[in-house]
């Protein structure tokens, strides 16, 4: 297996689905000339051409509505948000228009568009470019919501996102862009809607997604070491469809229960995750659900003070014990 | 002007009553009629009813309070109406239950090696305290059978959890529905021999209702009635061999009688042929009744209570036992009323299933006397002259002096060794 980034594997991913299908594009802010933001898409205008990488002014609304009508007359765009705390200006466009074209359509059109970027705090960004929206995107039928982990998850997810049909949102992270990992060199496609365990335990679930997956096994190791506590750490990689089935058979198998989430805690994914497991579960918990997010404030400005206010090794390692006392 | 419910007197015994829980809440409309509360007397949990129509205006005692009787519960009025709170009566029991001692280790422990989770064969918490337990400690105890108010919790806030039920399982102690008199041992529960940690958690529990008046009552009983104690063997073989015929005959009607059946209703042959035991002490006088309502122990998790099996004289050994089961079951349940536990005019306390031979229990007031009766023996007897295996059953009677003399509980002790050792007389 190739060791690649996650940023390299997203490009692979955004590569072959280009070469494959000449109904793939990519399109966004900087995305062409300047290889993108974070340099994601590097090389492939000189690969693919102004056609199909195509750099577009900055407006979400602009660009993002004209990828979701391009998408229901058979192209399968690929948008790129330079952060994706600007969805909230193309609102309309993508949650009202591509969550719905399909059901309002009676099924005749669909809408196959990914929009895909880096969703998370942590870098210093400030309070109006570090929004997790993947909660608010979820709570809205008909789209489907991916925040991968790895490069080999980044990609293989990926891949299937752009072959769905329905609109399919990808949050990345940047912090995760320089992370390595081992990515299979033939062709993987990972379906949406599939957890993952990540790593086997017996005393305590954590659920979780995205770059908290990292910090729940840097937790668990610790736990293992130094607690004695064996942690199972179930990634998420898709928020919805959501694989609920290897939740709760992780929690028939530990009894205990840590949601660990990027996520402001009020109405969070980690909020519905606790009412799914204690509705189908409820006999199997020997304790509550405990839950760890960021600390529900808006982003804070501070770096210092940043890396408390979201989860890291040491909130996950003090949440998991509480636990399971 | 607001109508003020006070505590009302729902046992001939009681002077307190816990106020377990408010079934209605201030601002609810009430109608004469409605259940406003369920109230914990000394013996049973019994429902307040509402007398008035109106709204309930205000909450004097919150749920978990003890209450003097006569003390002000709530006020029923208009809505709106102005209620001042009444002043308090003078009720010495009347402050709330002490809080239990914080559970030890509450620091985070963790699932997979708690430390030595304390199991108590007593009950773990106060009557009527709500048990914390865990969703999966409580599918666990039910399936292994695990009575999970004899199980103190190691979790947060002294919450059981999977591990204090498995301790439980492993040690055999907590056992549902086993009687407190079985942490003597009369089974070995093995596995625990060179086990480590204390015996119980170290703890102080708050007397619960039931048993300040079993100490009350007892105390009274025992300090201020003379007792004396007689004992007799009875040859059990007819009556075992008799029930057995019974049982079997009547399996396909579902009648199965316990050995204890025969011994109240041979009581109340007994009390029939020497009524002068079936009577009461009255200072000036003494009463003696003219029907014999036999009632019994039952063991509860917190206690013991006496149903009554009432006109026990004129009932047959099937009507008696179909009376004791169905007693049985509803004092388990909690769910006696007072006219169900008090009345009695004798009472039987029965330890044969405990494997006890023979005890002297104490006197049940006012009653005269009390029966105790052990466990049937398999031993040597001598019958017509030869050493034979013989199955044999001690009563003990303890009476009370004032009323009944050594030779009359002697004469009730013999009539009913002849009606057990004949135990088809019972069935005329």
């Amino acid at each position: 297996m190739a060791v690649l980034t996650y940023r390299e594997a997203i490009r692979a991913a955004l590569s072959e689905e280009l070469t494959r299908d000449e109904n793939v594009v990519l399109l966004g802010e900087e995305v062409a000339q300047f290889h993108g933001a974070y340099k994601v898409s590097d090389g492939l205008l000189e690969k693919f051409g102004p056609k199909r990488i195509v750099d577009t002014p900055i407006s979400e609304a602009g660009f993002i509505g004209m990828g979701v009508g391009a998408s229901m007359l058979g192209i399968r765009p690929v948008m790129e948000l330079m952060f994706w705390s600007f969805y909230s200006v193309a609102f309309d466009q993508i949650l009202n228009n591509a969550a719905n074209v399909r059901y309002m359509s009676g099924g005749l059109i669909n809408c196959p568009i990914v929009i895909r970027g880096p969703a998370n705090g942590g870098t210093n960004v400030g309070a109006t470019h570090s929004h997790t929206p993947e909660n608010v995107l979820a709570n809205h039928p008909g789209i489907k919501v991916v925040v991968p982990a790895t490069a080999r998850d980044a990609k293989g997810l990926l891949k299937s996102a752009i072959r769905d049909n329905d609109p399919v949102m990808f949050l990345e992270n940047t912090i995760l862009y320089g992370e390595k990992g081992e990515v299979p060199d033939t062709e993987e496609l990972i379906p949406l809607g599939l957890a993952d365990v990540k790593r086997e335990g017996t005393d305590l679930t954590i659920v979780t997604y995205g770059r908290s997956v990292l910090h729940s096994l840097v937790a668990a190791d610790i736990l293992e070491k130094e607690h004695d506590v064996s942690v199972e750490v179930v990634d998420l990689r898709t928020i919805r469809p959501l694989d609920i089935d290897t939740v709760l058979a992780s929690v028939k198998k530990t009894h205990r229960v840590l949601i660990v989430e990027e996520q402001k805690p009020f109405a969070s994914v980690g909020s519905q995750l606790a009412f799914m497991i204690q509705k189908e579960a409820f006999d199997e918990l020997d304790g509550p659900i405990h839950r760890l997010a960021t600390i529900d404030a808006p982003a804070i400005y501070s770096p210092p003070v940043e890396v408390e206010q979201l989860p890291n090794p040491q909130r996950v390692l003090k949440a998991a014990l509480a636990a399971v006392a | 002007m607001a109508n003020i419910i006070e505590m009302p007197k729902l046992s001939d015994t009681m002077t307190v009553g816990t106020l377990v829980k408010w079934l209605k809440k201030e601002g609810d409309v009430v109608k004469s009629g409605d259940m406003l509360a369920e109230v914990e007397t000394d013996k049973a949990t019994m429902e307040l009813e509402c007398f008035f129509d109106g709204t309930l205006l205000k909450i004097f005692s919150p749920a978990g309070s003890q209450v003097a009787l006569g003390a002000a519960l709530c006020a029923v009025g208009k809505p709106g109406e102005t209620v001042e709170a009444p002043a308090p009566k003078a009720a010495p029991a009347a402050e709330a239950p002490k809080p239990e001692a914080a559970p030890a280790a509450s620091a985070p422990t963790h699932a997979p090696a708690p430390a030595a989770p304390v199991v108590a064969s007593e009950p773990a918490r106060a009557s009527g305290e709500r048990i914390k337990i865990s969703p999966l400690a409580k599918k666990l105890a039910a399936e292994k059978g695990i009575d999970p108010a004899r199980v103190t919790g190691s979790g947060p806030g002294g919450r059981i959890v999977r591990a204090d039920i498995e301790a439980a399982a492993k040690a055999g102690t907590a056992k549902a529905g086993a009687a407190p008199a079985a942490k003597g041992g009369a089974t070995f529960a093995g596995g625990t021999v060179g086990a480590k940690g204390p015996l119980q958690q170290e703890r102080s529990v708050a007397v619960s209702t039931m048993r300040g008046v079993i100490a009350k009552r007892l105390l009274e009983s025992k300090t201020t009635i003379p007792h004396f104690y007689l004992e007799i063997e009875v040859d059990a073989e007819p009556l075992l061999a008799l029930r057995e015929q019974l049982n079997k005959g009547l399996e396909a009607a579902g009648v199965k009688l316990s050995v204890n059946d025969f011994v109240l209703k041979a009581s109340a042959e007994a009390l029939r042929r020497v009524p002068d035991v079936n009577a009461s002490w009255h200072g000036t006088e003494i009463r003696y009744h003219a029907a014999a309502h036999v009632s019994f122990a039952v063991a509860l998790p917190d206690g013991l209570i006496t149903p009554v099996v009432f006109n026990a004289h004129d009932k047959s050994v099937f009507e008696i036992s179909k009376d004791a089961k169905s007693l049985g079951k509803k004092a388990k349940d909690k769910k006696l009323t007072p006219a169900e536990f008090t009345g009695g005019t004798f009472c039987v306390s029965n330890l044969g299933m405990m494997g006890i031979p023979k005890f002297l229990p104490i006197i049940n007031p006012p009653n005269a006397a009390i029966l105790g009766v052990g466990t049937t023996v398999t031993k040597p007897v001598v019958k017509n002259g030869q050493i034979v295996v013989g199955q044999t059953l001690t009563l003990a009677l303890s009476a009370d002096h004032r009323v009944v003399d050594g030779a009359v509980g002697a004469q009730f002790l013999g009539a009913l060794k002849a009606v057990l050792e004949s135990p088809a007389l019972m069935l005329v």
